[in-house]
Parts: C-alpha cells; structure tokens; sequence
C-alpha cells in the first residue's frame, strides 16, 4: 500500500497510488493514513484517483481515517472513480464525507480560504 | 517466505464458451491474497461478454463481498479452506454459486444487511457491516443453504447495460 503526500498552504494532498483498497490492504492504509494526519496540517485532502475498486473493508479503511483525524482536522476525499463513487453512495457514505471531483480543484479551494 | 502458489486458482470453461454465454468454475484457497486473485481470473473469463464498466464494477463488489465473509468469518482467517464458485453468465444475467465448507452463517441463517445509521458523531461511525447491505441491495434471488457441513450462497445478478 503506498501513499504519496505533497503539502500545500494549509493543506496535506495524500495520493492513494494503488488501484484497490481492498481486504489484502485495508489495515496498512488505515494505519499509514493516520500516520499520515497524525503529524499533517489542519486539512488533509485524499485523492483517490488510482483507485478503481473499493470493497467494503476498503470503505471501512476510509471511515477508520476519517475518524483518526484529529478534533480539528478534516479529511476530504477527491476525484472518486465510478465503481468507487457506487460503494459511497450505495452505504450513503457520501452524505458524511466531504467529496471534490477532482484533487486540484480541492487543493484550489483551499488556497482560496488561506 | 511464502511461495507463492501457482496453482491458486483453476479455471474451466469449457462449455457454452461462445458468443455472449459462458460458465466459469474456480476453487481457491480461502485467504484474501487469492480472493484478488479469483476476481482477475473471473474478468478474464469473462471478458467474451464485453461487459460495461458498471456491469463489471457491480460482479466485482458482490464477488469480492462473498468470497472476504467466508475467508473472514466461515473460515475466520484460518487459510486452510477452500472456497468453490460457479458462474454460469448469458448476455443479461450472471448466476453465480458459491460453496465452503466452514462454520455455518450465524443461526442457520443469511445475515439481513440492513442499512447502517449515519446520523452519529464521527466517533460513533460504524467501519464496518457494510458487506451485506451491499450483497443484498445489489443481488437477486440470494439463498443460502446449509448441508452436511457445507454452506451453499446463491445469487444472480442482472445485467443493466451492454457497451
């Protein structure tokens, strides 16, 4: 499981560069993840762009981050591919998290607030 | 180290494999490394179908749904099971059995899947229990039998669109 990270102004960009997060892999990414917000700014965006499946352990692993954010933290999700976006509207996932179509555009709105 | 296992999954289909009909049988060892595998195999094995990316995307989940909850809970992460799927698939419908020889489902029966509550604190969000939710909410015709030891899961799944 490899996650990439490049932070902006206020903002950590973590990219998913697997293209499942899956029950082989979903504890690794719930652990570098929190890693990842542990010691990140106050917004962190995960572009999921690579990713072209997600299972239930797998959405499960997005949750886990989601709530090892910190108080004052957000965790944002980007550019969510079709069979992706299917498993977070099927669970109405996507009515908690916050979803950009795209990561640049999420990194832009962030450089717009700052 | 691990070797890895050439013989994971084996595959026939060679009956009605023409044109839009096709029937695939695999038997792979019950962990989630091979689970991947089998999904790979599965779209090779059918890719005489074409189907579209959605109809795909819908086989996979359910697939992959199936087969984690008997390496997860028939099996419990034991690895020494096997797991045995059969997919008979036509231009509209894919009908799949799958077959294990673990613990039984709880009570006998197949797990309901409701939907999970959403409106908690994010402390309180569940991470987990979504696998059946999906498996009901996108097959037809789920069944589950018990006998002699064996559990047997059967689902069709319809197609929505050709490319």
């Amino acid at each position: 499981m490899e996650l990439n990270h490049k932070d902006f102004d206020n903002a950590r960009l973590v990219t998913v560069c697997e293209n499942r997060i899956d029950a082989v892999c979903a504890i690794q990414f719930k652990d570098e993840m929190r890693k990842l917000t542990d010691e990140g700014p106050r917004r962190v965006v995960l572009d999921m762009s690579q990713v072209e499946f997600l299972d239930s352990s797998g959405l499960g692993a997005v949750v886990a981050a989601l709530k090892a954010k910190k108080v004052d933290q957000t965790l944002e999700l980007a550019s969510l591919q079709p069979a992706v976006q299917k498993v977070f509207h099927l669970t109405r996932m996507d009515t908690v998290f916050s979803i950009h179509d795209n990561a640049t555009s999420a990194i832009g709105d962030a450089a717009d607030a700052s | 180290m691990r070797p890895e296992k050439i013989l994971d999954v084996s595959l026939s289909s060679d009956r009605n494999f023409q044109g839009d009909n096709g029937a695939l049988r695999l038997i792979i060892p019950a962990n989630e490394r091979s689970v991947r595998r089998g999904l790979l195999t599965i779209k090779s094995g059918m890719s005489n179908l074409s189907l579209s990316q959605e109809d795909w995307s819908t086989v996979e989940l359910v697939i992959a749904e199936v087969l984690n909850n008997i390496v997860e809970h028939a099996y419990s992460d034991s690895e020494s099971g096997l797991i045995e799927a059969h997919l008979d698939y036509s231009h509209d419908t894919l009908q799949c059995k799958v077959i294990d020889t673990g613990r039984s489902m709880p009570n006998g029966k197949l797990p309901k899947g409701a939907p999970k509550d959403l409106t908690c604190n994010i402390a309180d969000l569940p991470e987990g229990g979504f696998g059946w939710f999906l498996i009901h909410q996108l097959t037809r015709d789920l069944n589950y039998a018990r006998h002699s030891n064996q559990n047997t899961l059967s689902f069709r799944l319809p197609f929505a669109s050709k490319d």
